[in-house]
C-alpha cells in the first residue's frame, strides 16, 4: 500500500512537471531572516529585467510579504531559463517584537512589524507547500548553518522533491565560511556569492540555468 | 507523602511522548497537542518526530498564535539531516519518510535556548521562567 502510493505520488509529480515544461518555473528564494534573500532577488531582477523586487534592510523581517517578479529570462553557457522569482519572508519559529526595539523602533511599530512578520512566515510556508517549482536556499556564510530552521526547511524541500540550490551568501564578510555550509548540507550543491557586491554572479546564473532550465 | 499543589511547584514540566501515542493521531491533532503543551510552559519531547509536512504546518500554526508579551513562538530541535539518511526517491518509495524518526524537543521560545548543536549532539538550556 505504502510502496504503491509513494510510487504513484512520485510519478504524478514527475509527469506534472513534464506537462508544464514550457511555463516559467516559479523559484522561491528561501532562508532564515537576514540571509540576504531580497538583496539576491534584487540583484537577479536588476541584472535581467532592470527592475528591483523590494526594499532591503539590516533589520530582520524587512520582507513580510512574498513578492514575485515574473518572466525573468536568464541565459548562460547556451542554456536559457525563464523563471518567476518569489522573494519570501525569512522563516523562523519565533518572533518577539522586543528584538525590533533594539533598532530604535517605536513599540507600536515593533508590534506591527512583528504581527506582519508572523503572517509573512506563514505565507512563505504555504508557498513552499503549494506554489513553487524549485528553491534557492540562501544562507549567510558568516553564520552557523546548523540551525533548526535550516534543518527543517531543507527537509521539507527534499520531501517535496523540489530541486534546490544552496547559496552561501555574504562571502565578502571576514567570518564567511563556505565550507561550513558545504559540510552541513553535503547532499546539495553549494554556490558561494556576495549578492551585495555582485561577486561570483556568473556561476550563480550558470547554476540557475543548469538546475532550473 | 504530602501532595504538592500545582501552583506551588517550581520547575519545568517535561512531557515525553511515545511514537505509539503519536501514531494514531492526525497531523493537526499532533500540532495541537504540541502547541497546547508549549503554551502551558511545558517542554515536549517526541520519541519520533514530525514529518516534514507536519513540521511545515507546525511553523505555520505557531506563527498564527504568536501574540506580543504572551507567546513569542517555539524553540524546536532535532538533529540535522545528512546525506546518509533515506531522504531520496528510493527511500521514499520504500516508505521511509525523511526526518520522521528523530527525537524532537519543542518548548516555548522564551524558556529554551540552544547552546550547541551539531550532527550528533544538541545541548539546550531550559529556564524556569
Amino acid at each position: 500500500m505504502g510502496l504503491l502510493t509513494n510510487l504513484k505520488d512520485s510519478i504524478t509529480r514527475v509527469t506534472d512537471r513534464l506537462f508544464t515544461e514550457s511555463d516559467p518555473k516559479r523559484i522561491g528564494i528561501y532562508g532564515p531572516p537576514n540571509a540576504g534573500k531580497t538583496t539576491l532577488a534584487n540583484r537577479i531582477a536588476r541584472d535581467w529585467t532592470g527592475d528591483a523586487i523590494g526594499p532591503e534592510s539590516h533589520i530582520p523581517h524587512e520582507t513580510r510579504r512574498a513578492r514575485r517578479k515574473e518572466n525573468v529570462e536568464i541565459e548562460r553557457n547556451g542554456k536559457s531559463v525563464t523563471i518567476d522569482i518569489v522573494d519570501t519572508p525569512g522563516v523562523t519559529t519565533k518572533v518577539d517584537y522586543q528584538e525590533f526595539l533594539e533598532f530604535d523602533m517605536e513599540e507600536e511599530d515593533a508590534v506591527r512589524r512583528s504581527r506582519e512578520a508572523t503572517e509573512g512566515v506563514a505565507e512563505a510556508m504555504h508557498w513552499l507547500r503549494e506554489d513553487v517549482d524549485g528553491v534557492i536556499y540562501v544562507l549567510d556564510s558568516a553564520d552557523d548553518p546548523f540551525t533548526q530552521v535550516n534543518t527543517m526547511l531543507i527537509g521539507i524541500i527534499e520531501s517535496r522533491d523540489l530541486p534546490v540550490l544552496i547559496f552561501a551568501n555574504k562571502i565578502d564578510l571576514d567570518d564567511s565560511s563556505v565550507k561550513r555550509i558545504e559540510d552541513a548540507f553535503p547532499q546539495h550543491e553549494t554556490v558561494p556569492l556576495s549578492a551585495l557586491e555582485g561577486e561570483n554572479m556568473d556561476e550563480v546564473y550558470g547554476k540557475i540555468a543548469e538546475y532550473f532550465g | 507523602m504530602p501532595k504538592v499543589k500545582e501552583k506551588e511547584r517550581d520547575g519545568v514540566q517535561i512531557d515525553l511522548i511515545s511514537g505509539e501515542r503519536m501514531a494514531g493521531m492526525t497531523s493537526m491533532e499532533k500540532i495541537r497537542m504540541i502547541l497546547d503543551g508549549v503554551h502551558e510552559g511545558k517542554i515536549v519531547i517526541l520519541e519520533q518526530g514530525l514529518s516534514p509536512d507536519e513540521e511545515s504546518k507546525l511553523i505555520e500554526v505557531t506563527m498564527t498564535e504568536i501574540s506580543p508579551d504572551e507567546f513569542s513562538g517555539i524553540e524546536i530541535e532535532t538533529y540535522p539531516s545528512s546525506a546518509s539518511t533515506d531522504s531520496g526517491l528510493i527511500g521514499r518509495l520504500m516508505g521511509k519518510r525523511p526526518g520522521a524518526s528523530k527525537l524532537t524537543v519543542i518548548g516555548p521560545a522564551d524558556r529554551i535556548e540552544t547552546l550547541h548543536k551539531d550532527e550528533t549532539l544538541i545541548s539546550a538550556l531550559v529556564s524556569r521562567t
